[in-house]
């Protein structure tokens, strides 16, 4: 029957949600009881933020470099290249930086978690970790929710600095472009509101992308099978809850600082 | 916290010996499908009891519900006096130190050493490293893999790593072992050696014990024989009985249709029963 399928689906949408909720309560809760595991918090750093240096690196560069490319044919036709370190600086800092890092770092790890917890919960080490009086939640949820927040956040300073000078070396190598002038430019359009959009946002996108990489990785059913569609669901809804999030936290932001 | 009602039990013991694990018309399902219906049983302390039946017949969503894992959506789960069934995930943790699971395929984690394997439970606990290193020892050695201790999981056979999480079971000197298929899939010498070192736990040790076998031969083999400390081997009980304090208890389609001892159950007159001992 048709209506029960949709029933069934709804109500097992409901139930993902519910237990979204209940594991993102539960991680952040166990943040504030003991036992702490410091060492897995620098272990899950060193994974995901080391790790991630050389993707974030180059995305960000590149992206840098491309958006003062197309930035700077656009604006020729109005005499305007002069604004181009305006234009990459503030695109880098507002919103590819936060967005671009994210969509990296989640194709990176929250496919990661969710295969190596995947796995874990099919070989039933979770169950052996319960059965000898370790609560996953705190010994794997946690450590690589707050790893994933800290290193989120330096690494989209990172991708925003590497992205401005991307775009530096495009303007000045390839445009011939005035550094100074680029530099200056991109320097002076900079406002507070804007480092603060840009600072926020991956603190949400680095909660999104280890909570659902957590989330289908605990909830891993059906074994290597299961394992492989729940590396490839977290990898997905992670990336379009960092699209829609980061839209939310734009209009919010846009409404608080008027910019 | 209720405290377990003692349930009568068809076993010769001390009398006023409170039951270790009690299960109380306990049911479970699963997507709509019943697992378990209206399990009633008892074990008590000192005593093995051995869980057969028909693969797909609950035996491991039981012993789960023993260690709190997974809950019962009907009747009530008591371990040394406790009700596990509606106890907080927090207090399960604390309970789970007195309680050892053996792992239907090992569970053992394979980024750890043998040796941090077997010694996760004393990590957790921050005991000392000298006694980490004691206890790791003097575990392995129980199982005869002291040589592996550096190894990782991935470089052992399956005997070897069943035979690690027992070791990693053991070392926390809990007052109850579970057992999920020590011994499925492996070749029959391999198989043998397991059930030795349940008999060890068992005679030397007098833990009580849940175990679960697809294996008729091990289960009997459990049931008659006893462990010599001198000889470090088992050998046959003298008479027909076997040993005493070991028994059955017997899963078809989530029902419990035997709770017995091993004369009982040889014995029995049920065609269920006749037939799967055939």
């Amino acid at each position: 029957m048709p209506i029960n399928a949709i029933d069934n689906a709804a109500k097992r949408g409901v139930l993902s949600i519910q237990e979204y909720a209940v594991l993102s309560a539960r991680a952040i809760g166990g943040l504030f009881r003991k036992p702490r595991y410091l060492g897995d918090i620098f272990t899950q750093a060193d994974i995901i933020g080391v790790g991630s240096l050389p993707i974030v690196v180059l995305t960000g560069f590149f992206t840098g470099g491309v958006l003062a490319l197309q930035s700077a044919s656009s604006l020729e036709q109005f005499g305007a290249t002069a604004i181009t370190g305006q234009l990459v600086s503030l695109s880098m800092i507002k919103e590819l930086g936060p967005v671009l890092t994210s969509l990296m770092v989640s194709g990176r790890n929250a496919s990661g978690m969710a295969s190596e917890l995947g796995s874990m919960m099919v070989t039933e080490q979770i169950d052996a970790m319960r059965a000898l009086g370790t609560d996953p939640m705190k010994k794997l949820v946690g450590p690589r929710v707050i790893a994933t927040i800290i290193m989120l956040f330096f690494l989209t300073i990172l991708s925003d600095t590497v992205g401005t000078m991307g775009g530096a070396f495009v303007a000045v190598f390839m445009l011939g472009q005035d550094g100074s002038q680029y530099f200056h430019t991109a320097y002076q359009t900079l406002q507070y509101p804007d480092i603060f959009q840009g600072l926020v946002k991956p603190l949400f996108f680095g909660f999104i992308i280890s909570t659902i990489g957590c989330f289908y990785g605990m909830t891993t059913r059906g074994g290597t099978q299961g394992v492989g569609r729940s590396t490839t669901q977290a990898v997905v809804v992670s990336s379009v809850l960092i699209i829609a999030v980061d839209f939310v936290i734009s209009r919010f932001m846009i409404g608080l600082f008027g910019r | 916290m209720t405290t377990a009602p003692v349930v009568h039990h068809e076993m010769s013991r001390q009398e006023g010996d409170n039951p270790v694990v009690v299960f109380e018309h306990v049911s479970i399902g699963f997507e709509g499908k019943a697992i378990l219906k209206d399990i009633s049983f008892a074990v008590h302390p000192g005593e093995t009891r051995m869980l057969l039946g028909p693969a797909g017949g609950g035996k491991s969503v039981l012993l789960k519900l023993v260690d709190g894992l997974i809950r019962p959506d009907e009747g009530r789960i008591f371990v040394f006096g406790k009700e596990v069934s509606s106890m907080p995930e927090r207090e399960l943790l604390q309970l789970r130190a007195s309680i050892g699971m053996v792992f239907q395929e090992g569970a053992l984690f394979d980024s750890l050493t043998v040796g941090d394997n077997v010694a996760y439970r004393l990590i957790e606990s921050h005991v000392s490293q000298d006694e980490i290193d004691k206890r790791v020892l003097e575990a392995l050695r129980f199982v005869e893999l002291e040589q592996t201790v550096a190894k990782f999981p991935s470089q052992l056979s399956g005997g070897m790593r069943r035979r690690v999480a027992i070791a990693r079971a053991i070392i926390g000197k809990p007052d109850l072992l579970l057992y999920d298929s020590p011994t499925g899939g492996l070749d029959p010498i391999t198989s043998t050696n397991i059930i030795e070192l349940v008999m060890k736990q068992r005679d030397v040790y007098h833990t009580s014990s849940l175990l679960i076998t697809h294996r008729l031969q091990d289960a009997f083999t459990l049931a008659t024989n006893q462990f010599n400390q001198e000889t470090n081997h088992m050998e046959p009980i003298e008479g027909k009985g076997g040993d005493l304090n070991t028994s059955f208890l017997i899963l078809n389609n989530g029902n419990l249709v035997f709770d017995g001892s091993t004369h009982e159950l040889v014995t029995s007159d049920d065609p269920f029963i006749q037939d799967y001992l055939r």
